[in-house]
C-alpha cells in the first residue's frame, strides 16, 4: 500500500497530459459539433517540431534550461496552431455545410495523411527527444519519489488550463466562441465572424496539443510518427467521459483516465489497462450518454 | 466518344499495370529470387533496417563475385511494420505471388512464428536472422536460424547476474504480448532459481507502451537488487529512464533485443549500470569482424550493430547452402542448410544443429558513461 501515493502522482501527471489533449477535442466539438480525429496527429507534429527546434534554440538562449524549454514550447505551439488553422481551412471549411459524417471521414483522412506523411518525412523509426530541463529529485523518501519532471508537467498543464479559462471567459474572442457554440446563426446575425472564431478555436486547440506533446515527449523521450494515435484516442475517451463540449469535463475526464490506467497497471495487470478505460467509456455512454458534466441535448426533429 | 474515353483509359491502364507486374520490374528471369520480410517501420524498425542493410551487402557481394550457380541473386523485400499479422501477409505474398525460392526473416520471434507455418506448408526454406525463441524452428524442417536460442541466452544472463554481478534478488519486467520476451524471462528465471537466486517480483507491459512508472513503482516495493527487462530497445530505454526517475539506481539487465544505437540515444546517461547479451560487437578485434565493420561503415557511414551482422550472416549461410545444393528446389536447399558445419560468419563460427538452430558464442555488453562497451564473450 506504501506505493499508492506514488501511483497517484504518476496517474495525475499522465492525466494532465490527457486533459490538455482532450481540451482540443472538446473545444472543436463545442463549436462545430464534430470530432477532429486528426487532433492526435497534430499532437505528434508538435513533438517533432520540438525535436527539430530544440537543438537550434538551445545555443541561442545559452544551453538547456527553463528559457530554452519555454521557447521550444512556444515555437511548437505556434507551429501547430498554424497547422490546425490550415487543416481547418483546407479540409473542413469546404465541407461545413455538408453532413457531419463527411467531415468526420475527412478528419480520419487528414489523420492518416499526417501519420504516413510523417513516416515519409521524419522516418518511421523512433527518435530520441532532447532533455529540455534536466530532471532533479525533489522529494526522495521510501514512500514517494517526486522528480522535477512530473511537477513541471502538472504545473505547466495547470497554468495552460487557467490561461485557457481566462481566454474563454474573460476576452472578446472567448465570448464570441461561447456565442458560436450556443447558436451559430444567432451569433452570425449579431455580427460575429464565424470563420475567424472557428480558426481561432482550431489554433487554440492545436496549440494546447503541441504543449501537451512537448510535456509528453520530455517525460517519454521517444517520438515517432504514430505516437499520436493512442494518446489521441485516450484523450477522446476522456473528453467523452467528462462530457464532450465541456471544458471542465475534459480536464476531469483526463484525470480519471490517467489515474485509472495507472492504478489498473499497478494493482491489476497492464493487459486490462486499455480494456478498462474503454469499458468505462461504454458504461458512461450507457448510463449517462452526455458524460459526467455534459448536459443532455434533445434532438430537434 | 466522350463516354468511351474513361473506359478506354482504364482498360489501357489495367493492361499496362498487368504487363508491368508480369515482368516483375523487367529484370532477367534467370535470377534466383529470395524473399525478405523485415520490420522496415514500426517499433522495432532499427532491427529490420539493420538486418536489411546487412543482407543487401551480402547480396551485392555475392552478385559481384559472379552470383550463385552462375545466376544472380535478386532480393524482394516486404515490410512487416513490426506486426505479426503483417508478417504472415508479407510471406504469403512473397511465396505465392513472387515465387521466391527461399525466405529470410524475421528478427522478432512473434513475427517469425506467424510466418514459419506458411513457409513450411509451401516447402520454402526460411532462415530467421535473429529470432531466438526455441518455438520458431519447431514449426517444421524447412525453418532454420542463424542466431542462438533463448534457453542459452537466458542461462548466460542468469549466470552473469548471479556470478559476475553477484546479485541474488531480482525483479522481472517482461513484454506480455511478445513470445521472445516471455520465453527469455522464463529461461532466465529457471537458471537463476537453480543457481540459488530469488525472483522477488514480476510485472508485465506490452509492446508500444511508453509509461512504465506504475509497474516500476510496484517492483520497487519488492526491493530487488536488479531488474531484468527481456524486451526491445524502445521500451527498454524508456523503462530504464523512468526507473532512474523513480530513484532505482540498481543494475538493469536485458537481452539482444536491446542492441540498437537508439538505446543510448533515447536513454542517455540513465543507461549507465545496464548490461545486455547480444550476438556480436563491432569492438571485436577479430579480422573477419573488422573486415565486415570497415566494409559496412564505408557503405552506410554508420557502425553495424548485431542485427546488421546477423542479416549479413543469414544471407551468406543461405547462399552457401544454395551453392552446395546445386539447385533451387526447396528440399535440396533445406538439406544443404541442415548440413551447415563450422561456417565462419561475422557473428562467430556457426554450426546448424539437429533442431535447425545455430550453435555459436554470445557477447555481453555493458553501458558505461552512456556508451556501449564490450564486456566478455561466452562460448556455447
Amino acid at each position: 500500500m506504501s506505493e499508492l501515493l506514488q501511483q497517484i502522482i504518476n496517474g495525475i501527471s499522465m492525466g494532465s497530459i490527457y486533459a490538455l489533449i482532450a481540451l482540443g477535442y472538446t473545444m472543436v466539438y463545442g463549436i462545430l459539433r464534430f470530432i477532429n480525429f486528426a487532433h492526435g496527429d497534430v499532437f505528434m507534429v508538435g513533438a517533432f517540431v520540438g525535436y527539430f527546434v530544440a537543438p537550434i534554440v538551445a545555443p541561442v538562449v545559452g544551453g538547456s534550461g527553463l528559457a530554452a524549454a519555454v521557447l521550444v514550447m512556444m515555437i511548437s505551439m505556434l507551429a501547430c496552431a498554424l497547422l490546425g488553422v490550415t487543416i481547418e481551412k483546407l479540409a473542413y471549411r469546404p465541407l461545413r455545410s455538408r453532413p457531419k459524417l463527411t467531415a468526420l471521414i475527412t478528419a480520419i483522412g487528414v489523420s492518416l495523411f499526417l501519420e504516413y506523411g510523417g513516416q515519409l518525412v521524419f522516418g518511421p523509426d523512433p527518435k530520441p527527444f532532447p532533455a529540455l530541463i534536466p530532471s532533479t529529485m525533489i522529494v526522495n523518501s521510501k514512500f514517494l519519489v517526486l522528480s522535477s519532471n512530473s511537477l513541471v508537467v502538472i504545473g505547466t498543464a495547470l497554468l495552460l488550463m487557467v490561461l485557457l479559462r481566462h481566454i474563454i471567459f474573460r476576452t472578446r474572442m472567448g465570448t464570441a466562441m461561447r456565442a458560436v457554440s450556443y447558436d451559430h446563426r444567432a451569433a452570425s446575425l449579431m455580427g460575429i465572424n464565424i470563420d475567424s472564431v472557428i480558426s481561432f478555436t482550431f489554433a487554440l486547440g492545436s496549440g494546447l496539443a503541441a504543449a501537451a506533446a512537448i510535456l509528453y515527449a520530455s517525460v517519454y523521450p521517444s517520438i515517432n510518427p504514430l505516437m499520436g494515435l493512442f494518446p489521441g484516442l485516450k484523450a477522446f475517451v476522456a473528453a467523452v467521459l467528462g462530457g464532450i463540449g465541456n471544458l471542465y469535463g475534459a480536464v476531469i475526464g483526463g484525470m480519471i483516465i490517467g489515474l485509472l490506467e495507472t492504478l489498473v497497471t499497478g494493482y491489476i495487470s497492464p493487459i486490462y489497462r486499455d480494456a478498462i478505460s474503454f469499458a468505462v467509456l461504454i458504461l458512461i455512454l450507457l448510463f449517462r450518454p452526455a458524460g459526467i458534466l455534459g448536459r443532455h441535448e434533445t434532438e430537434k426533429v | 466518344m466522350r463516354r468511351l474515353m474513361p473506359w478506354l483509359i482504364s482498360v489501357v491502364a489495367l493492361v499496362a499495370i498487368g504487363f508491368w507486374a508480369g515482368c516483375g520490374g523487367g529484370s532477367t528471369s534467370n535470377d534466383i529470387l529470395i524473399g525478405e520480410y523485415s520490420a522496415m517501420t514500426g517499433t522495432t524498425a532499427t532491427f529490420g533496417q539493420s538486418t536489411h542493410r546487412g543482407l543487401m551487402m551480402a547480396v551485392d557481394e555475392i552478385n559481384a563475385a559472379g552470383g550463385v550457380l552462375g545466376r544472380n541473386i535478386r532480393l524482394l523485400t516486404e515490410d512487416t511494420q513490426s506486426k505479426p499479422e503483417e508478417a504472415a501477409t508479407a510471406v504469403t505474398k512473397l511465396i505465392s505471388r513472387d515465387g521466391v525460392k527461399a525466405v529470410i526473416g524475421e528478427v522478432s520471434s512473434s513475427r517469425s512464428l506467424a510466418a514459419a507455418p506458411i513457409c513450411q506448408a509451401n516447402g520454402i526454406p526460411m532462415v530467421s536472422n535473429a529470432s531466438t525463441n526455441p518455438e520458431v524452428t519447431k514449426k517444421g524442417d524447412y525453418i532454420f536460424r542463424v542466431c542462438y536460442i533463448d534457453p542459452f541466452q537466458g542461462e548466460v544472463m542468469a549466470r552473469f547476474v548471479y556470478n559476475t554481478l553477484g546479485l541474488r534478488k531480482v525483479a522481472i519486467l517482461k513484454d506480455i504480448k511478445n513470445d521472445y520476451s516471455i520465453g527469455l524471462a522464463q529461461y532466465f528465471e529457471e537458471t537463476f532459481l537453480k543457481l540459488g537466486g530469488q525472483v522477488v517480483a514480476t510485472q508485465a507491459y506490452s509492446e508500444g507502451d511508453i509509461d512504465f512508472k506504475a509497474q516500476l513503482t510496484a517492483l520497487k516495493g519488492a526491493e530487488p537488487e536488479a531488474v531484468i527487462v527481456p524486451g526491445y530497445y524502445t521500451e527498454a530505454a524508456l523503462i530504464v529512464k523512468q526507473a532512474r526517475e523513480l530513484n532505482m539506481t540498481i543494475p538493469i539487465v536485458g537481452g539482444d533485443g536491446w542492441d540498437s544505437a537508439k538505446l543510448v540515444e533515447i536513454g542517455g546517461e540513465s543507461m549507465n549500470n545496464t548490461y545486455f547479451s547480444t550476438a556480436y560487437t563491432a569492438d571485436d578485434p577479430d579480422s573477419v569482424v573488422q573486415n565486415f565493420v570497415s566494409k559496412y561503415t564505408t557503405r552506410y557511414s554508420e557502425k553495424p550493430d548485431a542485427f546488421a551482422a546477423l542479416g549479413y550472416d543469414a544471407g551468406l549461410i543461405l547462399f552457401d547452402a544454395i551453392k552446395r545444393a546445386g539447385g533451387v528446389e526447396g528440399a535440396k536447399i533445406r538439406d544443404a542448410l541442415a548440413a551447415t558445419r563450422d561456417f565462419r560468419g561475422v557473428t562467430g563460427t556457426i554450426t546448424i544443429d539437429r533442431d535447425r538452430n545455430a550453435r555459436k558464442p554470445i557477447v555481453i555488453i555493458a553501458v558505461v558513461d552512456g556508451r556501449m562497451t564490450y564486456k566478455e564473450t561466452i562460448q556455447p
